[in-house]
Parts: C-alpha cells; sequence; structure tokens
C-alpha cells in the first residue's frame, strides 16, 4: 500500500524527478547508458540503468519518501515530515501537502 | 507423528537462563545466535517471543516521532541525511508549534501513547530548549500522551530542565557497537553519548537508547553492540536498519538481510528480555510487510506508527491492523505513566 496516492507529490506533474531533482525527459532522450554526466551524483541508479528507465528507482522511492525536489524547478524543497503526513515547499511553486490539508 | 526439531545448544542455553530465569545472553551468546543458520531462525524467534511475552507482556507500545527541527546538523554522522556535513537534499526547517501540537494530537488519535520530539542538533541551544518547553506546555494542555524528547547530547542543567518540565524519557542512541563507533562518527565520542545516558537515567527519566544495524559492522560488533546496550539497562532499544541516505558517506551501503535483521531482533530480545524493543527506521526496505509481522511475533514489542523523521513509514493503519490481527492490544496509557 502506497502511503501518498499517486500524484500527490509536487514532482508528479512536473519536468524534474522529485527524488534526485534531475530532468524526466532528457534522460531519455538525450543519456545513452554508461553516461551519467548529466545525472547528480546521488541519483540512486548509480548509473548502471538505462537511461530510459533512470528514474524508475527514483519512483518506487517516492513511496517511502517525500519529494526533495520540485518537480516544476527542481529547486530543492524544503520538506517537513509528520507521523501521518508531510509538506514540501518550493520557494517558487508554493506547498504541496499530504494528505491535502493545510501545511 | 512429530516432526524432527534440531535442538540448537545456544537456544537451549537461552530457554533456561532467559526465559526461566530472565537473564540475558551474554555477548559470546549472542555471536552465537547471530550465526545461527536460517534453518534455525524460526525457533530463534519463536523462542524470542515466548520471552517477550513472559518478561514484557502481550501488549505493544505505539508511539509517533516528529522533527523540531530538521537538517543542518553540524555532527558527521555517516547514516544521516540531516548532517550539515554531506551532500544530502535535505534541507533545514523548523516545525511551528500549532503544527506540532496538531502532530501530537494526530499520534494520540492512533492510540499511541509515546510521542517524541527530535531535533537535529550536537545538543540544545538556549532557543531550542525554549521551544521545547513551549511545546511541552502546549502539548499537555491539549493531549493525552507521554513526551519523549530527542534533542543529542545533554548538559547536567539541561537534563534537570527536561526531567523537571515532565519529559518521562529521552532518546539518545548508541547507533553502534563501541569498536565501530569511530568509523561512523568522528564529531563526537561514544563516551560522550554514553554521559548523556548516564545523565538521564541518574535524573529518573526512562532511557531510550537504539541501535542503527546495517552500516558494514560485522555479526560480533553487533553482538558487541546489543551487550553494551544491555549493561546500559535502557528502558527502551529502537532498532533501526540502515536506509541509505543520498549524499551520505553511507549511500552506498546496501541494504541489510532479512533474515540477519530478523536474526538480530531474536538476539537483541535474547539480550535484553525485559525492555521495550521497538521497530524503528528502515524495516520497511531490510523486511517488507511479512518480515514486519515475524519480528512482531520475534521479540518486538513496540513499533513507531506512520512516518519517521525524514522518510515515511508503513500507513499507521497497515501496522494498527496488524497488530489487531497478531491479537497484540496496544499498550494503554496509565500503564507507562
Ligand atoms: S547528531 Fe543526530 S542529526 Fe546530527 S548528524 Fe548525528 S544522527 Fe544526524
Ligand atoms: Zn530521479
Ligand atoms: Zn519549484
Amino acid at each position: 500500500m502506497s502511503p501518498f496516492p499517486a500524484g500527490a507529490s509536487p514532482n508528479a506533474a512536473g519536468p524534474y524527478c522529485g527524488h534526485c531533482g534531475q530532468p524526466r525527459e532528457e534522460n531519455a532522450r538525450e543519456g545513452s547508458p554508461g553516461d551519467a554526466s548529466h545525472r547528480r551524483k546521488d541519483a540512486d541508479d548509480g548509473g548502471s540503468l538505462p537511461p530510459s528507465s533512470a528514474h524508475l528507482r527514483c519512483a518506487s522511492r517516492l513511496h517511502l519518501e517525500p519529494p526533495r525536489f520540485c518537480g516544476h524547478c527542481a529547486r530543492r524543497l524544503k520538506v517537513q515530515v509528520t507521523p501521518l503526513g508531510w509538506w514540501a515547499a518550493c520557494s517558487r511553486h508554493g506547498v504541496t501537502t499530504y494528505p491535502a490539508s493545510e501545511p | 507423528m512429530t516432526a524432527t526439531v534440531h535442538n540448537w545448544p545456544i537456544l537451549e542455553t537461552a530457554r533456561a537462563q532467559v526465559l526461566e530465569r530472565g537473564m540475558g545472553l551474554t555477548e559470546d551468546q549472542l555471536v552465537e545466535v547471530l550465526t545461527l543458520p536460517d534453518e534455525a531462525l524460526p525457533q530463534a524467534l519463536e523462542l524470542a517471543h515466548r520471552v517477550r511475552l513472559r518478561h514484557c507482556g502481550e501488549d505493544v507500545e505505539v508511539e509517533g516521532i516528529v522533527s523540531i527541527k530538521t537538517g543542518g546538523c553540524p555532527e558527521d554522522c555517516h547514516f544521516c541525511s540531516q548532517s550539515g556535513l554531506f551532500d544530502s537534499p535535505v534541507r533545514g526547517v523548523w516545525l511551528d508549534i500549532p503544527e506540532l501540537v496538531k502532530a501530537a494530537k494526530e499520534t494520540a488519535a492512533t492510540g499511541a501513547t509515546e510521542f517524541c520530539i527530535v531535533a537535529a542538533v550536537r545538543g540544545p541551544d538556549i532557543k531550542l530548549m525554549n521551544q521545547v518547553k513551549f511545546a511541552i506546555d502546549r502539548i499537555n494542555e491539549e493531549v493525552d500522551i507521554n513526551i519523549a524528547c530527542s534533542l543529542g547530547m545533554l548538559t547536567q542543567r539541561q537534563v534537570d530542565q527536561l526531567a523537571g518540565w515532565g519529559v518521562h524519557r529521552y532518546n539518545h542512541n548508541l547507533e553502534t557497537a563501541r569498536s565501530f563507533f569511530p568509523q561512523v562518527v568522528t564529531t563526537h565520542t561514544y563516551e560522550e553519548r554514553l554521559g548523556t545516558c548516564a545523565m538521564v537515567k541518574a535524573a529518573g527519566m526512562e532511557l531510550c537508547c537504539g541501535a542503527l544495524l546495517g552500516m558494514g559492522e560485522s555479526l560480533g560488533q553487533r553482538a558487541e553492540l546489543a551487550a553494551q546496550l544491555a549493561a546500559l539497562e535502557p528502558h527502551e532499544v529502537p532498532l533501526n536498519f540502515l536506509n541509505p541516505r543520498p549524499g551520505t558517506p553511507l549511500e552506498n551501503q546496501g541494504i541489510m538481510d532479512g533474515k540477519d535483521a530478523l536474526r538480530a531482533i531474536a538476539a537483541f530480545r535474547l539480550a535484553m528480555p525485559k525492555t521495550v524493543l521497538r521497530y524503528a527506521g528502515g524495516r520497511e526496505l531490510t523486511l517488507g510487510d511479512l518480515g514486519t509481522r515475524e519480528g512482531l511475533l520475534g521479540g518486538i514489542n513496540a513499533v513507531i506508527v506512520g512516518n519517521y523523521l525524514t522518510t515515511l513509514g508503513r500507513p499507521a493503519t497497515a501496522d494498527l491492523n496488524l497488530l489487531v490481527d497478531l491479537n497484540m492490544p496496544i499498550r494503554e496509557l496509565q500503564k507507562t505513566l
């Protein structure tokens, strides 16, 4: 069971991965296997997965942790986790909460 | 017709020593438990469960934890995404008091009797102590729950203040064995940690002192840690399994094997028959749903419900439903006061 529904995180809609902060599509279009130069060094696939699946593990991680990067601009988010929820704030794109409510 | 059950000598010893007499296993004995083959694991867990039932009872203590100050810590604990010394994506943030009270209310609504306020600091400064005092007062006004704190290393004056404010339990983990500690933390010493633990106990607060397994320590060091914790006689031991965090020195450490984690649960229970042994962070990755259940039938008698400080846990309902399934009542508030 996922702690939050798909789409609840601010990364779900934007062009950037909420877990590693790298472009979602760029990896698929421009990367080539073995070329990890465009990825953050903390991208947790270690560069080992083919570019098109580079964020699959990120996506699975986002079931067990809140997003850390804004999906719209890749800024690092301010994140507060509480026992039953979390909120994540981008200085430009505002706050996302789970469950959806006031932060 | 009965199935043949191998009698593992260390488990026979543990039955007499721990189950019958309530005396924890020694470090050498714990190595034997931690090196039992997989086929012995069900028996080890079953014995640990019986020890827990006999010496702690059938109820389970439920706790919620929340970070009042996240990130930007000056210490270098190599597993921690909140250290300001690593290139971790976790940003600094303070939780305001209304949010903290709301979190305490939500935690109490799950049936939890414990609410732990945690800060990512070497030790608290005056600003943090004032904030914590204010938080404790507001929570006490509005919520029926025991308040615990985890604010790093304390001075004697701070210990006395927290005890005076009614903090009934203080968390300060050993994390790992003394012999492995310098490979994990260089900005403070094991002795400093022990010093805070000793002051907490002397002031009459319950000591919560935990472990983080799977950081590359040997099985011998796991046994060493369990024995060192047992020597402290903590009221509670939260058991964490490493969740390798991006940007930390341990980010490439693999996830601990589930069977090793279960062996460790049994070993820690056999080291500390009367201690509250709590599932804490990392169990979702290391054990999954099935392993979570096995651990609760293998010595664990407390859980952190819902999320952790910077990562998410299983949904609270998943754990609470599991306790119903297992016929394990949640410990009631008055018993812990
Ligand atoms: S003292 Fe606590 S918050 Fe700071 S780095 Fe160590 S574990 Fe993290
Ligand atoms: Zn990613
Ligand atoms: Zn943004």
